[in-house]
């Protein structure tokens, strides 16, 4: 099973890589980007079948290392 | 003042921790490599400046999770007193020793200069030697210095007496606060409630000799070998 962590800055925390994105494409003419947030995603391939276990797995490796939940929100999609 | 300084894969200012620690106490500090599990008997622990694990994830989140780092916090918790610089500071909040996070400076470039610097809490061995409200320079050099926490928590900071050092413009600067991350609330540095740990983005170890440019740090080494010797 393969899951994709997606991991972004929360609301509220300023993003100055995804200002400076916005800045850019706006330069390049994008005049309808209103926002925009940058993020990392995060492949994991696991040896585990069962969808409930790995999520509750990978929930773990986000609470301690993948995300720092102080400025970060993760979201977790899993693929069979 | 027996000390001992946590060395990383990438870190790169242990030697100029080692060297102001020992002009300081007259004692050369262990270094303790990041896959040892033990540390010797000390009564400072310095996790100091550096790119651990080249910065990958998040500044300081693979070095948190090394084998040592179990120990610091166990002598931290025992009231051993940790010294956090740069990406020291990083990898110690990023390990749970103090509140926040640090991450990419606002202005998204690694900054490296002279930095003015507010002493606002001289209750600590770390700061005992300096004046409240003292301006004092340390040199930054940072990419992810940018201090957040939120607004609740900058708040019990200030109340406990936390913040140890904010940053203030030189009068030359445009910018009227002289923060040159984006730090929340200017915050430069900050220790933990007990103030046993002191966390900050500056270099104080590289303000300690006259080549340095000054020695504003001196006095930081100096308050710890007297508190703990």
């Amino acid at each position: 099973m393969k899951a994709k962590v997606h991991v972004t800055l929360k609301r509220g925390v300023l993003d100055p890589q995804g200002k400076a994105i916005a800045h850019a494409l706006h330069t390049l003419g994008f005049d309808g980007v209103e926002d925009v947030r940058a993020g990392k995603v995060i492949e994991l391939t696991l040896s585990s079948t069962d969808e409930a276990a790995a999520r509750k797995e990978v929930e773990a490796m986000c609470g301690k290392l993948l995300a720092n939940t102080v400025i970060e929100d993760y979201a977790i999609e899993l693929v069979a | 003042m027996k000390a001992a300084i946590v060395v990383f894969p990438g870190s790169n200012r242990e030697r100029d921790a080692v060297a102001a620690l020992e002009a300081a106490s007259g004692t050369k500090p262990h270094l303790v490599w990041h896959r040892d599990t033990e540390l010797p008997k000390v009564d400072l622990i310095v996790v100091p400046g550096g790119f651990s694990y080249g910065d990958y994830l998040r500044s300081g989140a693979m070095a948190a999770h090394s084998p040592i780092m179990r120990e610091v916090k166990a002598r931290a918790d025992q009231g051993v007193r940790v010294l956090g610089v740069c990406n020291g500071f990083q990898i110690i909040t990023e390990a749970g020793l103090l509140p926040g996070a640090l991450m990419r400076n606002g202005g998204l470039k690694f900054v490296c200069r002279v930095q003015h610097l507010r002493v606002e809490n001289t209750d600590s061995p770390f700061t005992a030697k300096y004046a409240k409200g003292q301006i004092v320079r340390y040199p930054v050099a940072h990419g992810d210095g940018n201090y957040w926490a939120d607004a609740e928590t900058v708040r019990r900071l200030d109340g406990e007496g936390q913040v140890a050092f904010r940053y203030v413009a030189d009068d030359s600067r445009a910018d009227p606060r002289g923060n040159p991350n984006h730090s929340v609330s200017d915050i430069a540095g900050i220790f933990n409630a007990k103030r046993t740990v002191l966390g900050l983005m500056p270099h104080p170890e590289d303000a300690v000799e006259g080549l340095h440019g000054n020695t504003d740090g001196k006095p930081m080494f100096d308050g710890l070998v007297e508190a703990l010797s």
